[in-house]
């Protein structure tokens, strides 16, 4: 009750108070309580924006493992893999061959065969079923489906084909199909999504 | 808005003088919530529940739209996607204990702000159509706060489903064809558990609507306070901003804290453990009543168990129906001049008795149908219309009011003039001190 505020804010008067300075205790609690509900406010939003991220049952499903015994050489199956076409394709020595016979140089989107199988498994060529141009699936997985040009896979939605490498060799898609992250857990079963 | 001398919009820069021949938004909240809306400087915490009720509305609302991003209306998957956003949908657990401890701080502080209204006569001339929208407000919550509670489609969620369409049921003649229109069945079933995701996702906004109105009504003769005096002149004003923004940011602070208290160390202390068991239509619960807002409402229905006249189960829907409409006479039901129960000493015992038997109504709705607390929500009912009907037009014809402050400022100077009226604090001297 002892002090008095001026009319310019600074508090007069009491024994403790120091006008001098030109900061007014009104500025520090006024900062001081702005800060703290900007900080609260900041922090609410947290929740607010990751409710919207995939949940924990979406990222429970984000590694699947999928047994490849059943595939002879020249077969491949589709399967899902986060929500998406997933092809797995045991490929002829023929194949590997016309893979390996392409000069890389001359690819648009320029990878090996190698580089898209894992060591000692070229046989194993796991992508996933999305066209790289606009996301159709391609043919050429399933029995009887046209395997376009190169002997691959064909997307009919724009005409994009691949080769034994799943990779783009005509048409509009600007990349190989994807080759997602995969383990082998053993010589017949692999698991897609997980990271070595 | 208010008063002559309320402090005019002035925009600070060219841009903001752009906006404001075009769009003059900031201008309408500099006078709603600024600088421009003069308030009575003598109010106390109880005013801060209506920016409280509104901040809650807006908690719902967050909350509630994002709670729809993951709910799925439909019988078979309702209860598992609540559990869903329970234990999967990242910090959903957080958003949904929000939601439903929101609803119960909702109805909390809009009692605080009801029964701060009561005491003070915030009801009388001119505010009775401030008063009257809000307890639209009222309504349209209780419906919103009922359909949210079905979602789940708990054992609690169906039977009040049920339960509570009864209640149309009571009505003579019409009450079973309109019982079934508001289910859309012979029971509580997926058409009215989409029918209801639709209405509590509306509602809402329809109570936005109608708060502005209520904001609006109220900004025309500008807020009461608690000597129940006339504003006569700028010495009993201060502006809105900052002077009242900052004692809401404070009283906000509080309710935050108290909210985040409950919602992180007692999610579930509200709630009834049978809602975590799936809708079954073979099995009511053995102890089923609605959540605690309604109580008092709940026990003023059940009180009611003679025919007379009409059947007893319709004398229970229209009581508890009329203990609300009843408030909207209030206005008339109490003539009394002097609106502050302040300086009201009979009318304050009175408050306080009508406070303490709406306590005991809500403490027996909580309660199962039994004697003695069946006879005591009889007699609490029958006190809580007397309340109303006889002893507040009695009381404004006969008491005897004590004498009221010349002014506002008068009543918070107390004699410390030159104390609390600084040298110069723009201008403003307070009229005693002249």
């Amino acid at each position: 009750m002892a002090t008095v505020e001026h009319s310019d804010g600074t508090l007069g008067a009491g024994p403790d108070s120091s006008s001098d300075d030109g900061l007014r205790r009104r500025d520090f609690i006024n900062i001081a309580a702005v800060s703290v509900a900007g900080v609260g406010a900041a922090t609410t939003l947290y929740p607010l924006v990751n409710q919207m991220n995939p949940s924990a049952d979406v990222l429970a499903l984000a590694s699947i493992e999928v047994d490849l015994s059943a595939i002879q050489p020249g077969q491949a199956i589709k399967t899902i893999f986060r929500k998406q076409p997933l092809f797995i394709r045991q490929l002829t020595p023929a194949e590997i061959q016309a893979a390996n016979a392409v000069s890389v140089s001359e690819l648009r989107d320029p990878q090996t065969l190698a580089e898209r199988t894992k060591e000692g498994k070229p046989q194993w060529l796991i992508t996933m079923g999305v066209c790289t141009h606009l996301g159709c699936v391609p043919l050429g997985a399933a029995e009887g489906e046209s395997k376009g040009q190169f002997g691959g896979y064909f997307c009919p939605c724009h005409g994009s084909h691949y080769d034994t490498a799943a990779r783009v060799r005509k048409g509009p898609a600007p990349k190989n199909l994807e080759v997602p992250d995969y383990v082998f857990r053993s010589d017949t079963v692999v698991a897609i999504g997980e990271v070595a | 808005m208010s008063f002559p001398w309320a402090e005019e919009y002035r925009p600070k820069s060219g841009f903001m003088r752009w906006i404001d021949q075009r769009l003059p938004l900031p201008r309408l909240a500099y006078g709603a919530v600024g600088g421009g809306y003069p308030v009575p400087r003598n109010l106390n915490y109880f005013w801060n529940f209506g920016v409280l009720a509104g901040i809650a509305l807006v908690i719902q609302i967050v909350t509630g739209i994002i709670l729809a991003m993951h709910y799925v209306p439909y019988d078979q998957a309702a209860f598992r996607s609540v559990e869903h956003i329970m234990r999967d949908v990242n910090q959903g657990w957080l958003l949904r204990y929000l939601h439903a401890n929101g609803a119960a701080f909702f109805f909390i502080v809009t009692y605080i702000h009801i029964f701060r209204g009561l005491y003070y006569g915030s009801y009388k001339a001119p505010r009775e159509l401030v008063w009257m929208l809000g307890l639209v407000i009222l309504l349209l919550m209780m419906a919103t706060a009922f359909m949210g509670y079905v979602l789940p489609w708990g054992q609690m969620s169906f039977w009040a489903s049920k339960v509570i369409t009864g209640l149309f049921g009571a009505i003579p003649l019409i009450g079973e064809p309109v019982q079934q229109w508001l289910l859309g069945g012979y029971a509580p079933d997926q058409p009215t558990l989409n029918r209801f995701f639709s209405l509590h996702y509306l509602l809402p906004f329809v109570i936005a609507g109608v708060i502005i109105l209520h904001i609006w009504a109220l900004h025309i003769p500008g807020s009461s306070n608690p000597t129940g005096v006339d504003v006569k002149g700028p010495q009993d004003t201060l502006p809105f901003h900052p002077y009242y923004t900052a004692k809401d940011g404070f009283g906000l602070g509080v309710f935050l804290v108290l909210l985040a208290a409950v919602v992180f160390f007692a999610p579930n202390y509200l709630g009834h453990p049978d809602n975590y068991i799936p809708a079954n239509p073979l099995s009511t619960p053995a102890h089923i009543v609605p959540e605690w807002y309604f109580w008092p409402f709940y026990a003023i229905l059940r009180a009611f168990t003679v025919d007379f006249i009409l059947p007893a189960k319709l004398w229970g829907v229209l009581a508890m129906f009329g203990s609300i409409i009843l408030l909207f006479f209030l206005p008339w039901l109490d003539p009394s001049p002097v609106r502050s129960g302040n300086y009201r000493p009979r009318f304050r015992q009175f408050f306080w008795i009508l406070i303490l038997d709406i306590l005991v109504l809500g403490w027996c709705g909580g309660l199962p149908a039994e004697e003695p607390y069946v006879m005591i929500s009889q007699v609490a009912t029958m006190y809580y219309f007397a309340h109303f009907l006889i002893i507040l037009p009695i009381l404004s014809w006969t008491e005897r009011t004590l004498p009221l402050p010349a002014s506002i400022s008068e009543s918070v100077l107390h004699g410390e003039e030159a104390e609390a009226a600084p040298a110069d604090l723009s201008g403003i001297r307070p009229a005693a001190a002249e």
